[in-house]
């Protein structure tokens, strides 16, 4: 069978411009994979899975967002655009959304001071953040009071030992 | 004859250790006040307990132990090195129960690497760890770098004679004051004032990269009392490398050489004598010794071409350099970089800044720059004396706040205390290579630890044996208090048991 490429072509582009983000992305990377092996990986275009921690940093029309895998945490440098669908970042009161980046890594950043870096083409958000619960510990809450117990109780001895 | 310690020898040092946990319960309540804020209960439920374990153990100690004796030189020795103990196992308690830290061993390890200024870490999923934590592991730098003997003789201690017994118990051995309770007061108004002036400009510098002005502000603190006590922690995972900013990485290059030099350098500059800066020993070495160990680590990164550019090369190198050589321990690439990115040449010239280190009286660990330019001036000392006719007088003399001769006796502590210091790096890499670790990277590792730098290539994670773990605690420890008060322990422990 012929493939006629007259078609073909115009619709290879299609699916490029309807679906970027399912071509962009491949199998995902560790962090750990990428450190070990980041001259195998530098200027090729990769896929990273994790955690967006800290602070969304806008630099203009950009921003750095720190993406955590479990292992270790790499910087991705991306649109502000990208970065606005990002809601939740991790920290003590909340986990963050747990992002899938699809981009170009960098071992000694040119651009960026020699960083290792992920410069994001694409973003998907596999899993929406969320704010934890803060409940009291009631362990810690009975310990607490037990040794304020105790020692209200030697402070009363020792006013007693001074009479 | 070796004699056995009396009841009376621990009753004075239960006293006084007793005063130093109280004032350590006191420096407690800043988290909790810190926590209230920040609205995290289980947190400031952690430091409730802490504190109040911390009271009860002053409090039961300084009781039973009351005295109105002054300490006599070895029980000031170990009060101290006794001190830093407690103080290990009590700032402890709060990181362990947070549920980051995965024993209390662990909890014990970063907490030694607090208060020594260190910087290795065993701490789990930082980047979810509350406020309330991350200050105190900040803060206890703070205290650890300016001295935790010097906390309580600026705030809790009256003035006695046995002061300055533990001062020097804390590796300070320079006075800047005649007093020895003025001196430790003049060290908190320094690192207070340089606290206020580095926060203000790391917290403007995070807001203009884009980070919120409470989260800035609360960076910039931390990051301040971690460069300034050449500490090394961070809030978050990456070390520096979490903001992503040259500013960011000149702000804290400054603080960290700020927290190299010598308080008696500080004081002199704020009495308006800035000359000072360019005619003393300390100045002039550290300035040579950056200049050769930075060489050294350039020529390596360009063998291997690890960078780019020159510019990314001088970036990378310079900070790392600077960080290992004022015993920061602050990283702007990943651990396992410097194994794989960075050639052993490089390598070497990062272990020499870190077994070198800053200033005397400063907040930084191991060798220190004094004794490296003594026992330079000796070696001249000595070629002159071949060189010259037998006759010849030859006298050598440094700057040091004054001039100073060049005497054997001060050589020859030099020399004691360079030769400890070689023998502790030796040692910690001789466990680490028993564990399986090639010799350099043991080195690295151990010179870390022992000159309470911080630095890692890899070797300090969760899963390394307790026996290292240990090991670097002790090296942290002895590093820390520069041998003669930990010797007084063990001095004090055999004649416990073999005295008479």
């Amino acid at each position: 069978m012929k493939i006629n490429y007259k078609l073909a072509l115009p619709i290879l582009f299609l699916i490029l411009a309807v679906y970027p983000k399912q071509i962009v992305f491949c199998q995902s990377i560790s962090s750990s994979e990428l450190i070990r092996n980041a001259n195998e990986y530098d200027g090729k275009p990769v896929t990273y899975t994790g955690e967006a921690i800290g602070d969304i940093m806008l630099r203009g029309d950009f921003a750095w967002v720190n993406i955590n895998d479990g292992a270790n945490a790499l910087g991705v440098w991306m649109s502000a655009s990208l970065a606005k669908e990002i809601e939740f970042v991790g920290n003590y009161k909340s986990r963050g959304d747990i992002l899938e980046v699809g981009g170009i890594f960098h071992r000694a950043c040119l651009e960026h001071g020699g960083d290792m870096d992920i410069h994001a083409q694409a973003l998907r958000k596999l899993r929406s953040g969320r704010m934890f619960n803060q409940q009291l510990n009631p362990g810690k809450k009975n310990l607490s009071i037990f040794l304020f117990g105790a020692l209200f109780l030697i402070w009363i001895l020792t006013l007693f030992r001074r009479r | 004859m070796i004699l056995k310690p009396r009841l009376e020898d621990l009753k004075i040092i239960g006293f006084y250790l007793g005063k130093i946990i109280l004032g350590l319960a006191f420096t407690m309540a800043i988290p909790i006040v810190a926590g209230l804020s920040f609205r995290e209960l289980n947190p400031v439920l952690d430091f409730l307990i802490s504190i109040e374990i911390s009271v009860f153990l002053g409090l039961l100690l300084v009781k039973t132990c009351r005295t109105e004796k002054d300490l006599n030189w070895m029980q000031g020795m170990i009060v101290v090195s006794l001190s830093w103990v407690v103080a290990m196992f009590l700032g402890a308690i709060p990181l362990y129960l947070s549920g980051h830290w995965k024993s209390f061993l662990d909890a014990c390890f970063d907490a030694m690497s607090g208060f020594a200024t260190t910087g290795l870490i065993l701490v789990q999923d930082l980047d979810h760890l509350s406020y309330t934590h991350n200050l105190w592991r900040h803060l206890i730098m703070f205290l650890g770098g300016q001295g935790i003997v010097v906390i309580a003789l600026s705030f809790f201690v009256r003035g006695f004679s046995g002061a300055f017994k533990m001062y020097v118990g804390e590796a300070r051995d320079e006075k800047i004051l005649p007093n020895v309770v003025h001196t430790s007061r003049f060290i908190w108004l320094v690192s207070f004032v340089y606290l206020v002036l580095g926060t203000l400009a790391l917290g403007v510098t995070g807001i203009f990269n884009g980070m919120k002005p409470l989260n800035s502000f609360f960076h910039g603190a931390c990051i301040f009392m971690a460069a300034f006590d050449t500490g090394g922690f961070s809030p978050q995972s990456q070390s520096i490398l979490y903001y992503h900013s040259m500013a960011y990485e000149v702000i804290t290059i400054i603080i960290m050489v700020l927290g190299a030099l010598n308080f008696k350098l500080h004081y002199q500059l704020w009495m308006g004598n800035r000359r000072e800066i360019f005619r003393n020993i300390e100045t002039s070495t550290l300035f040579i010794t950056i200049l050769a160990t930075f060489s050294i680590v350039a020529v390596g990164l360009t063998q291997v071409g690890s960078y780019p550019s020159a510019v990314t090369l001088f970036r990378k190198g310079f900070y790392q350099l600077i960080s290992a050589h004022t015993g920061t321990g602050f990283q702007t690439i990943y651990p396992q970089q410097f194994l794989i990115d960075w050639n052993h040449l490089a390598l070497v010239g990062v272990f020499l800044a870190m077994s070198l280190g800053g200033a005397v009286c400063s907040t930084t660990g191991a060798i220190k720059i004094l004794r490296i330019g003594i026992i330079f001036k000796a070696f001249k000392e000595d070629l002159k004396r071949i060189i010259m006719p037998e006759r010849a007088l030859v006298i050598e003399k440094f700057h040091h706040v004054k001039d100073v001769f060049l005497e054997d006796k001060l050589v020859r502590s030099a020399l004691i205390i360079t030769l400890a210091y070689i023998i502790l790096y030796g040692l910690g890499a001789l466990v680490g290579m028993f564990y399986g670790h090639p010799f350099l990277n043991a080195l690295f590792e151990s010179t870390s630890a022992a000159a309470n730098v911080g630095l890692s290539c890899g070797i300090t994670n969760v899963a390394m044996p307790a026996t290292l773990k240990v090991t670097y605690i002790i090296q942290m420890w002895t590093g820390r208090l520069e041998f003669m008060s930990v010797f007084t322990i063990l001095g004090f422990l055999i004649a416990a048991l073999k005295g008479k």
